[in-house]
């Protein structure tokens, strides 16, 4: 009998109607799997009880001949920046170490509500701040991929998604909730050989969600194939009242509507994002592409994005910006940390509170925020990072006026060792060059496993759609998917 | 309207003149908070009435509450300000325990409300004779923040957040007032207009509404002065003591040498005397930025629309429809100033009463029947449509005027109708001339002495006939009646 953890989102939701399995026995393995793999560090909480309830609420709804819900019987992981009711919640950060939410994610309660059970909460670069996972208070996240060098070096699962995305890669889950911010589906899911998608910001409602910077933060699924995210994504996504940019739209039937068809569709290839230094393996991956796509039926075109070159900086000023003012209710007063000194004052509490509370990266980017907001420097930055994200948004427009997607690479690199790049911040926020523009313009994008490198590692494929066009990108991945036949996986040595 | 300012300060230098624009916040009537569904109730025990959003919770999300939008565009229409379109919420970053999100959301670059006008007079005798408009420069809405104590234990401070993110309105007023009876009826106005409208309660001891008092001094034709800011007053009588001690204040500082240093200040009304307020450390540096949290609102023609046919009728309106009845200015004055008062005015005039005559009953007998028992317009023992029903019987000369006040004391004590009155104790007046000559007759018969002086020439003793006849017929007598035939039988 296959290994029931080897399974994806749709073969379990399948398996478990056409009752060639039982939901609790899916559930039961996946337990057995995130017990077994704590070397990975990618689950902060284990949630058994979450995930057997909700399998056998399947069972007994099949035994009942009810008709089963669109996820029941499939187990996932939640990113801890989800807050999910009665279940501890830190964003893998000190400063919220003892909080427990009351109230349940508006994304994660729909995602029960279609049957889906929690098998835990998912390591994370504290506040979703970070590349490569190493910024959480709960230690590392380790890849479950190695480099084929003979070596023996711990690879970063990418981030901040990186919990998600080890979790997924290792067969710990077969699917799980991202955020991506500038990138965290999306990078961690090329490092991982797995889908991640963003859809258009707006599509999943934030209500719930550990906020990082709120202009930009999107929830997204993350899977082994395309498909299983879109069956995901269409669980997640709706209108939401409580979130004020919450899109007010019907969720559109994204699995029934896939095809890798690309007949009649023009796939755009920005010139800008060839940049300077990238590995001949990352552009070899991305000729690939397009000769995937031109098989595909599309025609390829090259476009211009001229102010991709102010992505990143102006990506690196909004979102410390918003940042340093959402985390300032991060104080000690209400809930999670608090250290009083002896003989402190409120201001006294407050600078020790979030000294002994926030990770270096978060300092650091709460202190840029801070300095780019401040009165004498807001015109010069802020403002000015603002005019640069319209053009971008702009830049998009007119491309998308040639052509109906984006194919680039989806980070600049595979995946490195851990320690390697965390001495370096810009070096690290340069893994996020390709998918920061997308960000700052609200669009739908995802990443798709493309091929390996040449040590053996995972390089994705990212495709950026039209405001809304969830389904294009969808197709676009299942497209280059299916030609590009990737089956490595990790081996288990955890 | 606007005229040359008359109060200046006398100081050894010579005259200083005063310059003043008020902050005003005003809370709004909504049964919701501005960005969360909790409730507003005032008085209510300690963080009752706190959601998870009001608590800063992580990943709560503000919605903005429609109410408390419709209620600051008609606030806006009321003064006849720019109603501006699009408008956007920024954030306004701050560290403060009674601040749970750590900055409040306020409008500070694309307010809602854009510039208006607000005319105040300094004579309710006669409202028209010095009069002045106000400009307003805008009014956004914001946040309100929680309440600290620092009195309730001796080491700790308690935080109530159930004002936290309550709605307010900050109405900002130009320097455009020049002294205190000025920035007194400027805010009574204002106070009168938000009553009107019902965007506010202008409760000001339960701080619905308070007032920033910006004041500077200046010699006569020279620019603005460095300005104080005193905060958080709340009632029209402190505004006027701030601008004036504060004026004064001032111009000692700069007679001696000194300098004004802007400064945020508070009043402490035990001294009558306003005091230097440790300002925050970063009140400088608030950081300022649009609130991602929230799309800009942009308010639409329908949306609008319906504001504008929700306003009612407003007080300079009502007083001129008032005036051109034929209302004296002070009377029309004094109606339209409480909006209680008004709408009572009006379903008397409604129920039929004549203008004229209804003002000067409201205002004397009405007015001052409340007064005497303690009562407000709203708790007042007679209704418009009783009132109506006395005035009536006055009209059509049922009643005389001291009938009616008998009358209108019964109604006061026993709530019954007038015509009830007036049946059951046989108030009426009588215009029978056979009874009323009969009378006469043997009032000039007890008086045969006074009626010879008369006859003298003596004509003031025409007053003493009718008072008499009056008195033998028990008040009911129609006096012009009285008069016509006293004439005759004295000719």
């Amino acid at each position: 009998m296959t290994d029931l953890t080897d399974l994806g989102v749709a073969a379990i939701r399948d398996g478990v109607r056409d009752g060639s399995f039982s939901a609790r026995d899916v559930a039961e393995a996946f337990v057995a799997k995130v017990s077994a793999a704590k070397a990975l560090n990618a689950f902060l909480v284990e949630t058994p009880d979450h995930a057997l309830a909700a399998a056998d609420a399947a069972d007994a709804a099949k035994a009942a001949g009810e008709t089963l819900k669109p996820l029941a019987g499939v187990p996932i992981g939640m990113k801890d920046l989800f807050c999910t009711k009665g279940v501890p919640a830190t964003a893998a950060s000190l400063i919220l170490d003892g909080f427990t939410p009351t109230y349940e994610s508006t994304v994660s309660g729909k995602l029960f509500a279609a049957g889906a059970g929690m098998l835990g909460k998912l390591n994370m670069d504290q506040f979703a701040m970070g590349s490569s996972n190493e910024t959480s208070a709960f230690g590392n996240v380790i890849s479950p991929w190695k480099r084929n060098d003979g070596g023996n070096a711990a690879l970063t699962p990418g981030g901040s998604s990186g919990g998600s995305a080890a979790a997924i890669a290792a067969r710990l889950c077969p699917g799980a909730t991202g955020t991506d911010t500038g990138g965290s589906i999306r990078q961690p899911a090329a490092f991982t050989g797995i889908a991640g998608i963003k859809p258009t910001y707006g599509r999943c409602s934030r209500w719930g969600v550990v906020a990082f910077a709120s202009s930009l933060d999107q929830a997204g699924p993350m899977a082994h194939d395309v498909r299983d995210c879109a069956i995901l994504l269409e669980a997640m996504t709706g209108f939401d009242a409580k979130d004020a940019t919450s899109l007010d739209l019907a969720v559109p039937a994204w699995e029934a509507g896939l095809s890798a068809d690309l007949r009649g569709k023009t796939i755009g290839i920005p010139k800008e994002y060839r940049v300077e230094g990238m590995p001949p393996e990352i552009d070899a991956l991305w000729q690939q592409g397009i000769a995937w796509m031109k098989d595909a039926g599309a025609e390829v075109i090259e476009v211009s994005l001229p102010h991709t070159k102010y992505a990143l900086p102006a990506y690196y000023i909004i979102a410390p910006a918003e940042a340093s003012s959402n985390l300032a209710r991060y104080d000690g007063v209400r809930y999670g940390l608090r250290d009083l000194p002896e003989g402190a004052n409120l201001q006294d509490m407050y600078a020790a509170t979030r000294a002994a509370g926030f990770g270096d990266e978060v300092k650091r980017r709460i202190m840029i925020g801070t300095y780019v907001l401040s009165a004498g420097f807001y015109d010069a930055y802020f403002t000015q990072a603002s005019k640069v994200r319209t053009l971008i948004a702009r830049d998009f427009e007119h491309a998308f006026q040639k052509c109906d997607y984006l194919l680039t690479p989806t980070a600049p690199s595979a995946a490195f060792a851990l320690g390697e790049k965390q001495a370096d911040p810009i070096a690290m926020y340069l893994n996020d060059v390709f998918t920061v523009p997308a960000s700052l313009a609200g669009l739908p994008a995802m990443s798709v496993p493309g091929g390996l490198d040449a040590q053996g590692l995972p390089l994705g494929l990212q495709i950026i759609g039209r405001p809304l066009d969830e389904q294009g990108v969808l197709n676009a991945g299942l497209a280059i998917e299916q030609r590009a036949g990737f089956i490595a996986r990790p081996e288990a040595w955890w | 309207m606007t005229e040359a300012s008359t109060y200046t300060i006398t100081g050894e230098t010579g005259e200083w003149e005063v310059v003043v624009g008020l902050e005003v916040h005003a809370q709004v009537t909504s049964n919701a908070k501005l960005f969360s569904g909790a409730a507003t109730a005032f008085g209510a025990e300690p963080n009752t009435q706190v959601s998870l959003v009001d608590a800063a919770m992580p990943g709560m999300l503000p919605v903005p509450n429609r109410e408390c939008i419709r209620q600051a565009v008609r606030t806006g229409m009321a003064i006849d300000a720019q109603i501006n379109r699009w408008s956007r919420f920024d954030r306004k970053n701050y560290f403060y325990a009674d601040l749970p999100q750590g900055y409040q959301i306020s409008q500070l670059y694309h307010p809602i409300v854009g510039e208006g006008a607000i005319d105040i007079s300094l004579d309710d005798k006669n409202p028209d004779a010095s009069g002045k408009t106000i400009g307003v420069e805008r009014i956004h809405v914001e946040q309100d923040a929680g309440k600290l104590m620092h009195d309730q234990h001796p080491t700790r401070s308690y935080v109530d957040l159930n004002r936290s993110g309550v709605a307010l309105m900050e109405i900002v007023s130009k320097p455009d007032m020049r002294s205190p009876q000025e920035a007194g009826a400027y805010l009574a106005k204002l106070r009168s207009i938000l009553r009107y409208v019902g965007s506010c309660d202008g409760n000001m001891d339960q701080g619905s509404m308070r007032a920033d008092v910006n004041v500077s001094v200046r010699k006569p034709g020279e620019p603005f002065g460095t300005r104080t800011e005193t905060k958080n007053v709340n009632s029209v009588r402190f505004v006027m003591a701030v601008v004036e001690q504060e004026a004064k204040r001032q111009v000692a500082v700069l007679e001696s040498g000194g300098r004004i240093v802007q400064e945020t200040r508070l009043y402490d009304p035990d001294r009558n005397e306003t005091r230097s307020m440790r300002s925050k450390e970063d009140a400088h540096d608030y950081r300022y930025f649009p609130d991602p949290d929230l799309l800009p609102l942009e308010l639409d023609e329908a949306f609008l629309e319906e504001c504008r046919a929700s306003l009612p009728e407003l007080p300079d309106a009502k007083r001129r429809r008032y005036e051109s009845a034929g209302i004296t200015p002070y009377q029309a004055a004094v109606l339209t100033a409480e909006v209680e008062a008004a709408r009572w005015f009006d379903a008397l005039l409604e129920a039929g009463a004549k203008p004229v005559a209804a003002a000067n009953w409201t205002t004397s007998e009405l007015f001052g029947a409340l007064n005497r028992t303690g009562k407000s317009i709203e708790t007042s023992p007679v209704s418009p449509a009783q009132a109506a029903e006395l005035l009536a019987l006055v009209a059509d000369g049922t009643l005389s005027g001291t009938l009616a006040k008998q009358v209108f004391e019964i109604m006061l004590e026993t709530g019954q109708g007038a015509a009830a009155i007036v049946e059951e104790r046989g108030l009426k007046q009588t215009s029978d001339t056979g009874a009323i000559e009969a009378v006469i007759a043997d009032v000039l018969a007890k008086n045969a002495d006074k009626v010879a002086q008369y006859k003298g020439g003596k004509e003031a003793l025409f007053g003493f006939f009718v008072g008499q006849t009056m008195k033998a017929m028990g008040g009911k007598a129609n006096p012009q009646v009285v008069n016509e035939l006293l004439k005759t039988a004295l000719a």
